[in-house]
């Protein structure tokens, strides 16, 4: 298979936007809005003009001396919005851009039935459905996919995401997708790196993002509590650290100075009295807020948010404006550095 | 009661407006029973007059749409230093008084004029001054059509293999279309009634500059019956004109409620 490397400086408007990627299989790069990862994809397609090297294998879209045109790059871009033609139907737009393949891609991705219609009469889920296919009759070297799921409304979103899943499993092609959603991105691909202000903070496998986030924001972007504070004493393999909210809390990783606690809700427990144990961390608080996520309970108490079964939130009768414990281990925490934390 | 006061107030101000627009353009079918009108359609005087104004609205618009329509999609397309002005310079004929249009030709293409040709009062200065005073409301409407596609429909085009001329002649300009038509109707409609510029740059022979407006200005002492045909003809061309126009505006998609907006000018 294919390798698509782009390493590239780009100026945006507020930021510089850096980065240096292999993609082999699916990559998904995920920040907040304004994190300038669409500029990525739009680089990659040679829509905008970065200082650098983009190459699909020994074939070289950018250097010092190169600068293909978007259409001289083999590269399939599912826009945000699809930007379907609209004054095209559903099979010329498909064969846009190759005519090889048409009737079988409209097959594949279910819109046969469709092919005569214009874009503007199609729903969501099947405009996404024409723009893939389109991009793929094409055959391109390389799939790029613009915020694929945020168009979407959440009910066809989950359908959407399996489909794209399997869809990306049976292509054999190096794959680039931005999302602004870190579960989207864990769902869809093998690589996740987080882009902060054009900067690439962290690539690793959604596992590795999780077990071992490089700073306070990538871990809080990966659903973690982050919990400031500052570095008091070292004992016994434990690092003491005094909150901003004025608890202590024991971590088994070593820091000094200011650092972000890091635990995730999952490893949070929660209950009515203070639980004795050597290396458990507590917590009283009052809860914020109560929220019910399929079985599970998503509970706010104090700055630590934890996921409990919705069985134990119900024997708890945890209600909005009680007080509850919040119970972690030593061993359940990160300590991450706290580099500017721009929006979490 | 003050309310009923008021609404018939309203109501009546609409009524004068109403027939004080109205009343000038059925006066002209009026005056004069229509099979006279038809018969005066045949007389030398129209028949020459309607025929040097189709032949030069036909090249005059050939040439605006031939000229604006690149010029439109590049100021649709680029930004660059300077757009603002150029793009008010493209206006600046629309605002200008007719006479100081014929003026400003007269130097500028006068055999005494800044480029010493012998163009003025011959066909061609009839072209010339059609263009002049018409070809900003082509390019106005043709740039705001540009603008308005979909820039991500462009980049699409492009992502997909086809290069910019391709993507220009498949999405760009029929997305565009509806606009590019109604600019093209409103700039014709503005050139066949084109005076001013006319008499001053043209002059007013008959048979070779003589459009319709000057033909119409000339019968109008001699023999009213005539400048009264010639006018109930443009009249008819006039309000077929905007029923093209109202047409073609309601076909598109359109994002714009108004045929008649100024182009952006950064």
């Amino acid at each position: 298979m294919a390798t698509l490397s782009a390493d590239f400086e780009l100026r945006l408007r507020s930021f510089e936007l850096r980065v240096a990627l292999e993609v082999e299989r699916t990559v998904a790069l995920v920040g907040p809005s304004g994190a300038g990862k669409s500029s990525v994809l739009r680089a990659i397609a040679g829509l905008v003009h970065p200082v650098g090297r983009i190459a699909l294998d020994a074939d070289v879209w950018l250097d010092a001396a190169i600068c293909r045109a978007p259409d001289e790059r083999r590269v399939g871009l599912v826009f945000q919005e699809y930007a379907l033609f609209p004054h095209l139907s559903v099979r010329r737009n498909v064969g846009y851009g190759g005519r090889a393949r048409v009737g079988e891609l409209l097959e594949r991705f279910r819109i046969s039935h469709l092919a005569d219609a214009r874009p503007g009469e199609l729903s969501g889920g099947e405009r996404q459905r024409v723009a893939l296919a389109r991009a793929l009759a094409r055959d391109p070297g390389v799939l790029l996919l613009d915020e694929p799921l945020s168009a979407l409304d959440a009910h066809t979103k989950d359908a959407v995401r399996l489909e794209l899943q399997e869809l990306l499993q049976t292509l054999e092609l190096p794959t680039l997708i931005v999302t602004h959603d870190y579960e989207d991105a864990a769902a869809l691909a093998g690589t996740v790196g987080v882009i902060v202000d054009g900067e690439l903070r962290q690539l690793g496998t959604p596992r590795e993002l999780l077990a071992e986030p490089s700073d306070a924001f990538v871990a809080s972007f990966t659903g973690a509590n982050l919990l400031r504070g500052s570095v008091r004493a070292h004992a016994e393999g434990l690092t003491r650290i005094q909150l901003e909210s004025g608890e202590d809390v024991y971590s088994t990783d070593r820091a000094e100075g200011d650092v972000g606690v890091v635990v995730y809700p999952w490893d949070v427990s929660v209950g009515r009295a203070r639980a004795d144990g050597s290396a458990l961390n507590v917590i009283h608080g009052e809860i914020a807020s109560v929220a019910q996520l399929g079985n599970r309970v998503r509970v706010r108490v104090g700055p630590v948010t934890a996921e409990v079964t919705a069985a134990s939130a119900e024997r708890l009768e945890l209600a909005r404006g009680g007080t509850a414990f919040v119970m972690f281990k030593a061993t359940g925490t990160r300590l991450v550095p706290l580099r500017t934390v721009t929006r979490a | 009661m003050r309310r009923a006061v008021l609404g018939a107030l309203a109501l009546t101000a609409a009524a004068v407006a109403l027939a004080f627009l109205f009343l000038p353009v059925a006066a002209i079918f009026l005056q004069v029973p229509p099979g006279r009108l038809l018969h005066q359609l045949t007389s030398p005087v129209v028949t020459d007059a309607l025929l040097v104004s189709a032949r030069t609205s036909a090249i005059a618009q050939a040439l605006i749409l031939l000229l604006g329509t690149p010029l439109a999609y590049l100021l649709a397309s680029r930004r660059f230093r300077g757009r603002g002005l150029v793009i008010t310079l493209v206006e600046l004929p629309l605002v200008l008084p007719p006479a100081v249009a014929g003026l400003g030709l007269l130097v500028a293409f006068g055999r005494a004029g800044l480029l010493g040709t012998s163009i003025p009062f011959t066909q061609t200065a009839v072209v010339l001054a059609v263009a002049f005073v018409a070809s900003p409301l082509y390019i106005r409407q043709a740039l705001a059509a540009f603008e308005a596609v979909d820039p991500d429909v462009i980049a699409a085009s492009r992502t997909l293999g086809a290069g910019s001329t391709r993507t220009f002649f498949r999405v760009v300009l029929p997305l565009a279309r509806g606009g590019l038509a109604a600019g093209l109707a409103l700039s014709f409609a503005r050139g066949l009634g084109e005076f001013g510029a006319t008499i001053m740059f043209a002059g007013s022979l008959q048979g070779v500059t003589q459009t319709l407006p000057l033909a119409i200005y000339q019968e109008f002492s001699v023999d009213l019956d005539t400048a009264l045909a010639m006018g109930a003809l443009l009249v008819v061309i006039s309000a077929l004109l905007l029923l093209v126009l109202k047409l073609v505006l309601s076909w598109q998609p359109s994002r714009r409620t108004s045929s008649f907006v100024f182009a952006r000018s950064s």
